[in-house]
Order: structure tokens, then C-alpha cells, then sequence
């Protein structure tokens, strides 16, 4: 039975070795992805950089590096740098939102401390009137209080 | 690759392939992945927190016209409506784990097409 090579070797038209470092992180069933990296960064070169990782690492790195490549491939000035600034756009502008807001909230609370302030003076108010009528219509007995 | 670029471009392009690189000698796994993994993550927080205040403000705008609010929505269901037209947007959802940025290769192009002022990108450290 002749076991697949992987689609790092396919790709390179060679013998695909029994410990391919290529192999776990290229299966044959998606060319695409050794063809992006590839084109990008060059074969041999991502042998290197996947050498120099633990080998369960290794996958999670060649995934990396595939969507480092097709971003590079689909905006060749920027790739995902592009991204990276619009999200820390997108951030900077979310952070100035929610700071208006708190900002709003803020002046809301204050506003309703103030309104729910005013109807104790009312309160008070009412109540000194009180007492000056009492005193008006009993002058005797309001002079024991002051 | 550069050297395909049309000339007043090539010096962006070379400072963002510098950046992708150091961005993986600082991460050798991740590289500039793990970076936008994490930018994600901060963009939905803060989406969130927007959607908190956003409720908070409605609730305390309501409670001054107390007519209006009896047939307003309570703070809970508006949370929720806001998260779903969050989900519609470009970026991605919030599940916190590794593949996440897996799934943004799919909405990514809604990100690139999107007009920024790139010139700015490289005047100011971006390195977190």
C-alpha cells in the first residue's frame, strides 16, 4: 500500500519521508493551504520556523501562518497588518463611545439627585408657613417657643 | 514580492512584513495571530460594555417620561437585540478559545475592503 504524500511534498514533486516534519500540519486533502504559505514565505523556510516549535505546536503554527499568507496574498501592502490597524480603530472609536455615554449617564444620575433634592426644600417650606400661621393665630402659646 | 508592488507603496509593505516578523519572534506559534486573536477579544468586550451603557441610558431616559416606559422593552431585552445586530456586523463572534481566529479569515475581507488612512499605521508603536 502506498501511503500519501503530503501536499507539501506533492506540491514540491518529492518523496514524502516517513517523519515529513510538513506532513502532520499539510494534509493532502488541502493543497491550498502548502500553496499559500509557500508562495509567501517559500517552502524551506517554513520548515525552519516549524523546527524551532514543540511539535504539538506545530499545526496551530502552520494554521497561523496560512492565514498570515492568504491575508498577504489578498492585500499584498499590507496583509494583516491591515487588520490589526482597523481593529485598533475600531477600538479607539469604541472607547470614545462608551466614554460619551458614561459621560451621559453620569449627568443623568446627577440631574435626577438634584430633582429628588428639591421637594424636601418644598417640604421644609411648607412647614415653616405652617408655623408662622400657628404663631399668628396663637400669640401666647408660640411665644413659650421662642 | 516587493518588488511587484508599485513604487510609493513598497516602504508601507516592507514596514508591515517587519511587523509581522517581530510580531512572531515575540510569538513564534501565533506571530500576528495571536495579536488580532487578542484585538477581538477587546472589541467585543468593549462592545459589550457599550451595549450595557447603551441599556443603562435608555432605562434612566425612560424613567423621566414614566408614560413612555410601560411599554418599552426592559433593560435585558434590549441587551439582547443590541447583540444580535452586533452578530450581523463584520467582526467576529465571541467564543473564547483558540479556533477563534479561524473563523475571521471568513469576515476578514469585509475588514480589508473597508477605507482606512493607512498612512497613520506605522507612525505610532502599534507593538502591545
Amino acid at each position: 500500500m502506498i501511503s500519501e504524500r503530503c501536499a507539501a511534498c506533492k506540491n514540491q514533486r518529492r518523496k514524502c519521508p516517513s517523519d515529513c516534519i510538513f506532513s502532520p500540519c499539510f494534509p493532502a486533502n488541502d493543497p491550498q493551504k502548502f500553496a499559500c504559505v509557500h508562495k509567501i514565505y517559500g517552502g524551506s523556510n517554513v520548515g525552519k520556523m516549524l523546527q524551532g516549535i514543540p511539535t504539538y505546536l506545530r499545526e496551530q503554527a502552520a494554521n497561523a501562518l496560512y492565514l498570515e499568507a492568504k491575508w498577504r496574498i489578498h492585500d499584498p501592502v499590507y496583509g494583516c497588518v491591515g487588520i490589526i490597524s482597523s481593529l485598533y480603530e475600531q477600538i479607539q472609536n469604541a472607547e470614545i463611545e462608551l466614554a460619551k455615554i458614561q459621560t451621559q449617564i453620569t449627568f443623568y444620575k446627577l440631574q435626577t439627585q438634584r430633582v429628588e433634592a428639591e421637594p424636601n426644600s418644598e417640604v421644609l417650606q411648607a412647614q415653616s408657613s405652617n408655623m408662622e400661621q400657628f404663631e399668628w393665630d396663637n400669640p401666647t402659646i408660640a411665644s413659650w417657643f421662642n | 514580492m516587493v518588488k511587484e508592488l508599485p513604487i510609493h507603496q513598497r516602504a508601507d509593505a516592507v514596514s508591515s512584513l517587519v511587523y509581522e516578523a517581530n510580531a512572531r519572534v515575540r510569538d513564534p506559534v501565533y506571530g500576528c495571530v495571536g495579536a488580532i486573536s487578542y484585538l477581538q477579544n477587546q472589541v467585543s468586550e468593549l462592545q459589550m460594555q457599550l451595549a450595557v451603557a447603551q441599556a443603562e441610558i435608555l432605562c434612566i431616559q425612560m424613567q423621566h417620561e414614566p408614560s413612555v416606559a410601560a411599554a418599552i422593552p426592559n433593560p435585558q431585552q434590549i441587551m439582547e437585540f443590541q447583540e444580535q445586530n452586533n452578530n450581523n456586523n463584520e467582526l467576529t463572534h465571541h467564543h473564547h478559545h483558540h479556533h477563534q481566529y479561524l473563523n475571521f479569515a471568513a469576515s476578514s475581507s469585509n475588514v480589508i475592503h473597508d477605507s482606512l488612512s493607512r498612512e497613520t499605521l506605522f507612525g505610532h508603536d502599534m507593538v502591545s
